[in-house]
């Protein structure tokens, strides 16, 4: 289970996506890094952000994180709840899809981790698939260090980019 | 009369400069050499002070100590002509070597600047530098023409004064983050922008006659390699595929670009013949494989790779092959750069704590790091081979800093809001 920290993030995270979509008309589009920085990591935010509730038959918020370690793409164990729970949705509903956005700490060159973070969004659609997801709802993309939610120089910010953000389209 | 013309000049000083870059020396050589850059003879009110712009562009790169105005306040009338020059008097003052000049104006605001060298303790001249301007505006490139010749003159290495420098920017505008690709002179002056959007640039990659710029865009939420002709702002959108599209670089005959492509599979490297679009794919790991440089002879591909498990430089002919790793120190070893001279190989060295600048002998094999991390990276050359410029985060943000290849001189180059991705431009003028 994510902690209150991730919890927060994720959910703040998401309420601004789908906040930058909306109001852009553009489904490609990303909110830029700012929007999604959480401001605060107290649980009376998660209760004020309006993406924390499930809507639209998506996994909620909370369940469309997926956080890696330092220079890895490897599933962690406490990720499957969030991969079953795409699962779940995308099977049930064959024409969804959901796009996997990975991302990177700031460590490490930008043109590595670009690809570092595309590698990411390829283990999460492998697992997604190996769930019985159909490859054609899934559309991989990377932002690689670019698009931080924590913008500090510490561990605990980067433990926070480290992800693949799973969007509904 | 002719006093009356000196005291304008020396009012000059105080030209009001545009730059965004500010640059501080914050490590010089051993032993800077004293240099008099005497006010040139130039009337009022003219584009450039061109003594200044000599002066400071000596003073900054760390090699020579400028002597202040304020200190020239003895001599009456200041020299401008060989018979004026008194030795005796700057040799007391401390000074190695002395410049007089001056800028004869022309029709339609271009100039003639005439300067001289002189050894102080040889008591002789022994350079005689002309350079021109044709308008008002190429003033300061003009001024900077004289500085790499004296700079030449007196250190055996070629000047990168009028060369140009791209940069990525990154700042807030009405709450928004917004990234501008800019290219400025080396001295941070004039700087003009080449492209903007509220998505991330990256990678930008001169052409070797400098006419041109890749570099990636996500505008539209999708990375693509753009080229760019900076001067007219003409570009194309040359590679726009599913997935990664990334890491432009160029080989040194300008026909062709070494990029990373991840449609096939995951990021590999492919050769893209830029007048035909045609395509080669140069690696074919399931691993990741980026960041490519291509040699001065055109023959070897550098880049990066994980295919050990750890990221590492490998090298291969750029008409395919094995692969050969070259990077053994360290945890991990990413963004290859060549010199343009072939001799070295920059790179960003992690060693299980920080990242740090290490500059490889393409001989010996032999690494040495020349900066302090711990968030260093995006090496780039000067053309001279003798300077790399990179980013470091800094205290305000992530800014600019340089280092000559000996590691005794350093710069940093701050600017309002984060400031990475450099790419010094080659001799060629844009």
């Amino acid at each position: 289970m994510l902690n209150n920290k991730w919890f927060a993030c994720a959910t703040l995270a998401l309420a601004a996506v789908a906040t930058g979509c909306s109001s852009t008309g553009d489904k490609n589009a990303n909110a830029p890094a700012e929007a999604v920085r959480p401001t605060t990591t107290s649980q009376g935010n998660v209760a004020a952000a309006p993406a924390a509730t499930n809507t639209g038959g998506t996994p909620a918020a909370t369940q469309s994180i997926v956080y890696f370690d330092f220079d890895s793409s490897e599933l962690k164990a406490e990720s499957q709840v969030v991969v079953a729970a795409w699962a779940k949705y995308l099977t049930a509903n064959p024409t969804a899809k959901a796009q996997l956005q990975g991302n990177t700490d700031e460590r490490g060159t930008r043109e590595y981790n670009l690809a570092l973070g595309e590698r990411r969004s390829a283990t999460v659609s492998s697992a997604l698939q190996s769930a019985g997801v159909a490859a054609s709802q899934v559309e991989l993309t990377s932002n690689g260090e670019e698009k931080p939610v924590a913008l500090g120089h510490d561990e605990a910010s980067w433990s926070q980019n480290r992800r693949v953000e799973i969007v509904g389209q | 009369m002719f006093k009356a013309m000196l005291a304008a000049c020396l009012m000059l000083s105080g030209f009001a400069a545009h730059a965004d870059l500010d640059i501080t020396v914050v490590g010089g050589a051993k032993r800077a050499q004293p240099i008099a850059v005497v006010p040139f003879q130039q009337g009022p009110g003219q584009p450039a002070d061109v003594a200044a712009i000599v002066a400071a562009d000596l003073d900054r790169s760390g090699q020579f100590l400028a002597l202040a105005r304020n200190d020239m306040k003895g001599f009456d009338p200041l020299p401008t002509t060989e018979a004026q020059v008194d030795y005796r008097t700057w040799r007391a003052l401390g000074q190695e070597a002395l410049v007089i000049g001056n800028v004869q104006a022309l029709p339609g605001g271009g100039a003639k600047a005439v300067a001289e060298l002189y050894d102080v303790f040889r008591t002789q001249k022994i350079l005689t530098v002309e350079a021109t301007a044709t308008r008002a505006s190429e003033w300061r490139s003009m001024s900077h023409k004289i500085a790499d010749q004296i700079y030449e003159k007196l250190t055996g290495t070629r000047g990168v004064f009028d060369t140009r420098i791209a940069y990525i920017t990154s700042t807030m505008a009405s709450g928004r983050r917004q990234f501008k690709l800019i290219w400025a002179d080396a001295d941070g002056e004039n700087p003009r922008e080449i492209a903007r959007s509220f998505e991330p640039l990256l990678s930008p990659s001169w052409s070797p006659d400098g006419k041109r710029i890749a570099y990636v865009t996500f505008e539209g939420g999708r990375s693509k390699i753009i080229i760019q002709t900076p001067a007219t702002g003409d570009y194309v959108t040359f590679l726009g595929e599913k997935g990664i599209n990334s890491a432009p670089a160029w080989t040194p005959d300008g026909n062709r670009l070494v990029v990373t492509l991840s449609f096939q599979k995951n990021s590999d490297l492919y050769v893209i013949d830029l007048a035909s679009k045609s395509r080669r794919r140069l690696t074919d790991s399931f691993a990741i494989d980026t960041s490519p440089t291509v040699s001065a002879d055109g023959r070897t591909v550098a880049f990066l790779s994980d295919r050990s498990g750890s990221a590492q430089v490998y090298t291969m002919s750029i008409d395919g092959g094995d692969a050969k790793r070259v990077s053994f120190e360290g945890r991990r070893n990413e963004q290859p750069r060549f010199s343009p001279d072939g001799k070295t190989l920059a790179l960003v060295n992690y060693d299980g704590s920080g990242y740090r600048i290490g500059l490889v002998d393409v001989a010996t094999g032999a690494l040495r790091l020349v900066s302090s991390g711990p968030l260093d990276e995006g090496p780039s050359f000067a053309p001279n081979s003798a300077v790399v410029i990179y980013t470091r985060q800094g205290a305000a943000g992530a800014e600019l800093a340089t280092v000559s290849t000996d590691g005794s001189v350093r710069q940093r180059l701050r600017h309002t809001g984060d400031v990475r991705e450099p790419a010094w431009a080659p001799f060629a003028k844009p």
